[in-house]
């Protein structure tokens, strides 16, 4: 695949304007799944979590989770929506084997929830309202491994293995209307808006919301118009942007990517491109096609959805803070500085910084472990930092800390341990026997070996040449291999000078 | 978004890309019949319009239900692996396996 050219980004954006559009899908976290009562957890043996509904098997009908549907209404107003009195399902017909009965049930022109807005704040103070169009209920497709050529089983074929675990697993999917006007802002707004509505079903207690297993998936549409001009140009949807860092790239390069095509007389085609996240580039995929022609049709089998006023308002009543609010109460009952917070922000980090907080870590503790330590980590190994470790593990770890039982160095080591999955950071310092020496006897012990290699050290302290500890001190540390507090061991040399 | 859904004319391209649509292949005789056929049938549907006024809401169910809705529990009729793959041609590590299909995700 030859590598497209770029256009410089700011060069682009003098040039065009950018418009953007979302496409968010959220897995709900229920108990079983949309139409049927199997089983809605992530990681079971394939082919495990399945009825005869999920296999579109002769005879089997499918049935509403109301768990789902009240769901699907909280995130509704949650973004701002009104919720449709009358709402139905329909048939999306295609051929592909993610789905066994070669349709997805989906909601199409009567959805649950529409016209809405959500408010995002950049790091930069600026406040962007993103239109909503609808969020509607459907059902989530099987997982294909694609297997192939001359190392597949089947030799020299090229074939495919098929999972239906994931087939059925309530989704709501999240579409924005174009957003205008972001201008350079634009590939923030990508990040932040995705960022927003993960710590929004986070908040609501609805999915895992987890992007690296797909609880969260966005798909980026993107289009360049030139500036002045009022009609949209021709925009690009590009799949699997699976992470916040992916987004914001991903908008990026389709802006830079279109912009050169653009600039040199090229056309725009409208197709879905695919995200590589190890190269950081889009690629073609399929153009549209007939095949898109997807039949919808109301689903017999489903009656309609009419929530009544009251539930909508027993709902509504248990909507939390709106992500936007929480920000701007949390940074100032945290007392960070703008910089401070940004750098929480930036990261899309702020939920695990606050669950951090709220497991027992100090604001500052927390923001400090997780834009620090962790994110390199993260950065390093190419994943999400929320992957690595969870908000209570971070905080147990800021405690043993704060108890004086790690020093910051030996805690980043038990980081490590809890990140390779040894266990709790507790397990991780008695596993590895990590913990600071805080018995004075076997410091003493370790002083005393060391004076009796330096023993004019103790005569220069006597006169008054403190510093000289330093070098007592020093060998102490390394005797304990690092895990000792080198206060208390000045202190305890200086006790011995005293004797 | 929904395309407008006046019934349009059934011509032999029509039923040429909806058989391709629905993966049937036909013949040109059977082009030719299907054409006359699901006009008449297209016809026959559109007499509703001739009494349906735009006050009149459509119908997608003949029975005036809402709200049929089953408790998040799982259910006792959870399938073993086995019993799933049971109707499978071909099955391997636990899987269906299909003729690869490459790049159409939907």
């Amino acid at each position: 695949m030859a590598k497209a050219k770029l256009m410089d980004f700011d060069k682009a954006l003098e040039l065009y304007e950018p418009v953007l559009g979302f496409e968010v899908h959220v897995e709900l976290n229920t108990e079983t799944k949309m139409f049927s009562a199997a089983p809605n957890n992530f990681g079971a043996a394939p082919n495990t979590n399945l009825t005869p509904v999920c296999l579109g098997l002769p005879g089997s009908l499918p049935v509403v989770n109301e768990q789902a549907v009240r769901y699907s209404i909280s995130l509704g107003l949650a973004l701002g929506c009104s919720i449709a009195e009358s709402s139905r399902f329909a048939r999306k017909n295609y051929f592909y084997p993610d789905m066994a009965k070669n349709y997805q049930i989906s909601q199409y022109d009567e959805p649950i929830a529409y016209e809405g807005e959500v408010e995002i704040e950049l790091a930069s103070g600026r406040v962007i309202h993103v239109p909503i169009e609808r969020a509607h209920m459907e059902e989530d497709a099987g997982k294909l491994t694609h297997m192939g050529g001359s190392t597949g089983r089947i030799q020299g074929a090229e074939y495919s293995m098929v999972d239906y675990n994931r087939a059925g697993v309530p989704l709501v999917e999240i579409v924005t209307k174009p957003i205008v006007g972001t201008n350079e802002d634009a590939p923030e707004v990508g990040r932040q808006y995705v960022s927003i509505i993960r710590d929004m079903v986070i908040d609501l207690g609805i999915s895992d919301a987890k992007m690296e297993r797909g609880n969260l998936r966005c798909d980026a549409n993107i289009s360049l118009r030139p500036r002045g001009q009022e009609k949209l140009g021709t925009r690009t949807e590009t799949k699997n942007v699976n992470s916040l860092r992916s987004v914001e790239r991903a908008v990026r390069y389709e802006i830079q990517r279109q912009a050169y095509i653009l600039s040199n007389g090229g056309s725009i085609t409208q197709e879905t491109r695919h995200w590589h996240e190890d190269t950081g580039e889009t690629s073609a995929g399929r153009p549209k096609s007939d095949a898109d022609d997807y039949r919808y049709f109301p689903e017999p089998d489903l009656l309609p959805v009419q929530p009544t006023a009251q539930l909508i308002e027993e709902l509504r009543a248990q909507l939390p803070e709106a992500p936007t609010l929480r920000y701007r109460r949390l940074k100032g009952e945290w007392g960070f500085t703008d910089l401070e917070f940004q750098d929480i922000q930036n990261s899309g980090l702020l939920t695990e910084v606050s669950a951090t907080v709220a497991a027992g870590a100090s604001p500052q503790a927390a923001r400090k472990w997780w834009t620090g330590e962790i994110a390199r980590v993260a950065n390093v190994q190419g994943v999400e930092a929320t992957s690595l470790v969870s908000a209570e593990n971070v905080a147990a770890l800021a405690a043993l800390v704060d108890a004086g039982t790690l020093t910051d160095k030996l805690a980043r080591q038990v980081l490590e341990g809890v990140i390779a999955g040894e266990g709790t950071p507790q397990q991780v310092v008695d596993a590895r026997g990590l913990a600071v020496v805080s018995d004075d006897g076997a410091l003493i012990i370790a002083i005393d070996e060391a004076l009796a290699a330096q023993p004019d050290v103790l005569e220069k302290i006597r006169d008054g040449k403190v510093q000289a500890a330093g070098a007592v001190i020093g060998a102490v540390m390394k005797a304990m291999r690092g895990q000792a507090d080198a206060a208390r061991v000045r202190e305890l040399v200086l006790e011995r000078a005293q004797a | 978004m929904p395309e407008t859904s006046s019934s349009p004319e059934i011509t032999p391209e029509v039923v040429r890309h909806l058989s391709e649509l629905a993966k049937i292949q036909l013949g040109e005789d059977e082009i030719t019949l299907l054409t006359a056929d699901l006009g008449q049938i297209v016809s026959n549907i559109a007499k509703v319009s001739e009494v349906a006024t735009p006050d009149i809401p459509a119908t997608s169910h003949p029975i005036p239900l809402q709200n049929v809705f089953r408790p998040d529990v799982v259910g006792d009729n959870v399938l073993t692996a086995e019993q799933a793959l049971s109707g499978a041609p071909e099955q391997f590590e636990g899987r269906f396996v299909v003729s690869a299909i490459l790049g159409e995700e939907q």
